[in-house]
Formats: structure tokens, C-alpha cells, sequence
């Protein structure tokens, strides 16, 4: 269980431009469900996701997982239960290492990172296989710079990385925003395949609705700080892609957009 | 042949430097200012040591041990007090200043009467004609040594994730592990090989003055840069290699221009020149982006 407590978050506090996002926000995921959440620039979308993943502090408020209190844990601690894809595929992958090396790199995630070598040839072929269920080609190109990779094809190695290792949580930070629909389509497929067999809790930011209506069992909009609309079990699965665009709308026109 | 050894020896004695500031300047992507005084520290400490009568081998620990020392410092002050790289590197460097003079106990300290590593009885009991090549062989291998031990770091989880923090922090983040904790490390390493250089530097010149690390860090911005210049080239290079190699090759386009009549009053000139050149025409003008889209 992921619960925010009312949350404070005030940008540029104590200035002329100080403005309230959240202003007791409170929201709480049960361990297992996959929620996605859409709403226009500014709403809070990818604030809510750094404020999980101690990106950003907050000014009141707390941040429990299972119970216990991580709101003045660092980031990376945070990290040990997450894994988060950003929109950037290039945040995601060390674009001067190989994939065979960022591949490992990755899967060291929880062991500590010491004097022992970081590539393991015996997993090579475990890599391989994970890599070749992408459809992508990647798994001739192991010793091949990241860098050199398409966008995403890096993406789907970000998405790979962070879901190697045994995680409870997986943040995705519109993570289909910045490719092509082909890839998008193939990327959000292998989300859905991983998210179903690690048994992942998941928050996906997106702007498809497409996608916030087709995966995942919960939904919310969220609009200046607040979840505008919360849909889940009967009202989520009735849920079509107009009415949502409907719904977009109205809260865009009220925002004078 | 003689000029060929001093450039060889030179050339060697610099690498071990610019392993360092590769650590820095191209793995970490941090500007490490202070350079120019952790070479001078591991000088004044070596004097400091070979004067009052320590076996000369035990200044080449001790310091490595004082340039991972100031490394971290240098680090802590940007980590913990997030102050800039480029100042932190600048507080570090002016306040070793002091520090140097105080090690030494003067401005200039001579060795001439002393042992060094390349100065003992051992080397002295060498047939005449192994004897003017000791100090180029003492070097390679010493350089060598630094070169594969950095190499098999970098290939560790530990270096691994050295690698990772300068080329994607957010990445490191989401491995749980702390870029900031990886950035003191790798100027600490950083920083051990310069004070290392300085420490063989100042056995090899046989004396110790504390202005000798004035442009250091600019003749190992070049070395580095050069270096792997030749690595786009020689794609079967490490980029380690291609490091020590482009020390030498530097050494060599100095010797070259002071042999054509330069005059050793126009040094830093040529060589601020040269670098810029080098900059300009390698494609290196404008600092890398944090992260490559």
C-alpha cells in the first residue's frame, strides 16, 4: 500500500510567484494496481511521481509505503522498491556503455556495487533472450553503445533495466510520450506483459487516453492539484475513450485553454 | 637519443596525470580545478619524506593516500555543500597552496643528496650500459602498472557505476545508489594518480617547489584530449592507452617546438595555444550535455 498524506507542495515559496500545486492531496494505492493517470500540463501529473520517488521535497505532509513513513527518505533509498522510466529515453541508459553493460549494470541494482566484475558472461545469454523478446534486434547488438540506439530502442532497454531486479513499485513518467506510435504500441505492450507477471503496483502518466483506458485498473485525472475524477472495478471497465475526452474538455474550457 | 629518453620519461611521468584528470574531466564530466596543487602535494610530501631519510618506495602510498584525501575534500565540499564543481576544485587548489608549504617546510626543498626511486645503490650497481635507461623502464613499468589497474577499476561494478554517474546521474538514482557518494570516490582515485604523478615527478627532477603544479591541469586537459583523439582514430585503443600515449606525443610536440628555437619564456603560451587548437579541432569547444536525447 502506497498512501500520500495530505500533501503540501508550494513552488517558489516565499516570492511574488508563488504557487500552491497540491494543498492537502491525499491518495492511497493498494499493492498490486496499475494506475494511470492523465491530466493537462500542470496539473500535478509528474509532480505526484516525484514526490513519490523523493525527487522533489515537500512542505507538508507524508509519503508511507506499507505503513512506514520514507517522506524524508533520499531518492535513491527510495529507489531499492522502485523502478521509474522517464519520458527521455535517454535518462534511462548510459549512452557511452554498451548494452551488454548497462544490461548488468542494471542487474546489479540491490547488490552492492564493488571491487567484483561488473559483467557476468555466464548471464549473457539470459540477457540475450530477454532482449530478443523485444522484437527490436537488439539481442546481435550487445556490444553496441547505447547511444548509438534509436529512441526506442533505448526506451525498451530503460523499461528492461528498471523491472530486471525484483522491485515493488514501477513509476512511468509518460513513457510512451516520446516515440513513434509503432513503438509506443510495442513499448506499452511489454509495460502491460512485465506489470502482469512481476505483480508490479504501477502509476503511468500518460497523454494517450487510449492507453489510460485500455490498461490498468484505475484512473485518475488529475486538474490544478486534485484528482478531478478517481474511476475504478465497474465504473472503471464502462469507461470509454470519449467519455474521457469529454470529461478533458470540460475541465479545459474551465480552465480558459 | 638523450632528448628522446627526457621526452619517453616526461611523457610517462605525465601520463599517470592525465590518468587522473581522465577520471575527471572525461569519465566524471566534473572540472577539477585543484589539480594544480594536488600535484604539488604529492611532491611535498615525497620531499618531505625522502629528506628525513624514509626508503623512497614509501612515498609513492603516502601520496596517493594525501591526493585521495584532497580529492574528497574537493568532492565533499561540492556534494555535501553544493557549491559549483568548477569553485570547489578552486577553493581546494588555493587553500593546498598553504597546505604544500607547510609539508615542505619552504618553497623549495633539493634532493640531490638523497636517494630516490631512481637514485639508490641498487640502480647505481647497474652495468653501465643498463644504467641511462633505468629511469625510462622504472616508468613505463610504473605507468603501466596505474594504466592496467584503472583499467580492471572501470570494468568493476564499482567502476561501473563511476562511468554511469558522469554520463547519466539519473541513472544511478533509479540503482539506488547515491551519484554524489560515486563523485567523492572517483575524485578521491582521481586525485591519488595526480599527487602519484607529482610524488615520481619530484623524485625524478630531484627537488620540490611548490609553484612546479602552475598549469598542470592544462598540460593534462591536453594529454587527455589528444589522447583520445588518437582513440577515434585507433578504434582498437583503450581510451586508457590512448590517455598515456597522447602524454608522450604531447611531450614530443613540445620538445619539438623548443628544439626549433622557441623560447622556454613563450612555454605556456605555446601550450595555451596548442590546447585551444587541439579544443577547437577536436570538437570539444562546448561542455557535454547531462544527458544525450
Amino acid at each position: 500500500m502506497l498512501e500520500l498524506k495530505d500533501i503540501v507542495k508550494i513552488y517558489q515559496g516565499g516570492t511574488v510567484n508563488e504557487t500552491c500545486l497540491f494543498n492537502g492531496f491525499s491518495l492511497s494505492i493498494p499493492d498490486e494496481q496499475f494506475v494511470c493517470v492523465v491530466g493537462s500540463n500542470g496539473s500535478g501529473k509528474t509532480s505526484l511521481l516525484n514526490i513519490i520517488c523523493g525527487t522533489i521535497p515537500i512542505d507538508e505532509g507524508q509519503v508511507l509505503v506499507g505503513g512506514e513513513n520514507i517522506t524524508h527518505m533520499p531518492e535513491h533509498k527510495r529507489h531499492r522498491r522502485i523502478g521509474r522510466v522517464y519520458q527521455d529515453p535517454a535518462r534511462g541508459t548510459c549512452p557511452s556503455m554498451t548494452i551488454l553493460e548497462n544490461m548488468s549494470m542494471a542487474d546489479n541494482k540491490g547488490k552492492p556495487f564493488n571491487l567484483l566484475p561488473c559483467v557476468n558472461r555466464r548471464k549473457t545469454e539470459t540477457y540475450r533472450d530477454m532482449l530478443a523478446q523485444l522484437g527490436l534486434g537488439l539481442e546481435d547488438k550487445l556490444g553496441v553503445r547505447v547511444g548509438s540506439l534509436s529512441g526506442g530502442q533505448r526506451q525498451a532497454m530503460a523499461l528492461l533495466m528498471s523491472t530486471m531486479t525484483p522491485i515493488e513499485f514501477l513509476i512511468l513518467d509518460e513513457h510512451t510520450a516520446a516515440l513513434d506510435p509503432k513503438t509506443a504500441e510495442i513499448i506499452m505492450q511489454l509495460t502491460g506483459k512485465i506489470v502482469a507477471e512481476k505483480h508490479l503496483t504501477t502509476i503511468m502518466v500518460t497523454h494517450n487516453l487510449r492507453y489510460a483506458v485500455e490498461y490498468g485498473d484505475r484512473l485518475l485525472m488529475m486538474h490544478q492539484g486534485r484528482a478531478e475524477l478517481d474511476l475504478s472495478g465497474a465504473a472503471h471497465k464502462n469507461l470509454r475513450v470519449e467519455d474521457l475526452l469529454c470529461k478533458f474538455n470540460e475541465i479545459s474550457i474551465e480552465c480558459g485553454n | 637519443m638523450l632528448q628522446l629518453l627526457g621526452v619517453l620519461e616526461q611523457g610517462f611521468i605525465y601520463a599517470i596525470l592525465a590518468l587522473g584528470v581522465y577520471i575527471t574531466f572525461k569519465i566524471l564530466d566534473f572540472p577539477d580545478m585543484s589539480v594544480d596543487s594536488t600535484f604539488p602535494l604529492g611532491a611535498a610530501v615525497t620531499a618531505l619524506m625522502i629528506s628525513a631519510g624514509f626508503p623512497p618506495l614509501l612515498t609513492l602510498p603516502a601520496s596517493l593516500a594525501a591526493g585521495a584525501i584532497a580529492g574528497a575534500v574537493t568532492g565533499l565540499i561540492h556534494v555535501r555543500l553544493h557549491v559549483r564543481d568548477l569553485l570547489s576544485g578552486i577553493i581546494v587548489m588555493t587553500a593546498l597552496y598553504s597546505v604544500n608549504l607547510h609539508i615542505a617546510g619552504r618553497s623549495n626543498v633539493q634532493l640531490f643528496s638523497f636517494n630516490t626511486v631512481f637514485k639508490n645503490p641498487f640502480i647505481d650497481a647497474l652495468p653501465d650500459a643498463i644504467r641511462p635507461y633505468a629511469p625510462v623502464l622504472i616508468l613505463a613499468l610504473l605507468t603501466l602498472l596505474v594504466k592496467v589497474l584503472l583499467d580492471l577499476y572501470l570494468a568493476t561494478r564499482s567502476g561501473f557505476l563511476l562511468r554511469a554517474t558522469g554520463d547519466n546521474p539519473t541513472l544511478v538514482a533509479t540503482l539506488a545508489k547515491d551519484s554524489g557518494k560515486v563523485k567523492i570516490l572517483g575524485l578521491s582515485i582521481a586525485n591519488a594518480l595526480v599527487a602519484l604523478s607529482g610524488c615520481i615527478m619530484c623524485q625524478y627532477q630531484r627537488y620540490f617547489d611548490v609553484s612546479m603544479g602552475t598549469g598542470t591541469l592544462v598540460l593534462a586537459v591536453a594529454s587527455v584530449i589528444v589522447g583520445t583523439q588518437i582513440m577515434r582514430g585507433l578504434r582498437f585503443l583503450r581510451a586508457t592507452s590512448a590517455v598515456v600515449l597522447g602524454s608522450v606525443l604531447y611531450k614530443g610536440c613540445v620538445a619539438l617546438a623548443l628544439s626549433m628555437g622557441l623560447s622556454p619564456f613563450d612555454m605556456k603560451l605555446i601550450t595555451a595555444v596548442l590546447l585551444l587548437l587541439i579544443i577547437v579541432a577536436g570538437g570539444h569547444s562546448r561542455r557535454r550535455g547531462k544527458y544525450h536525447a
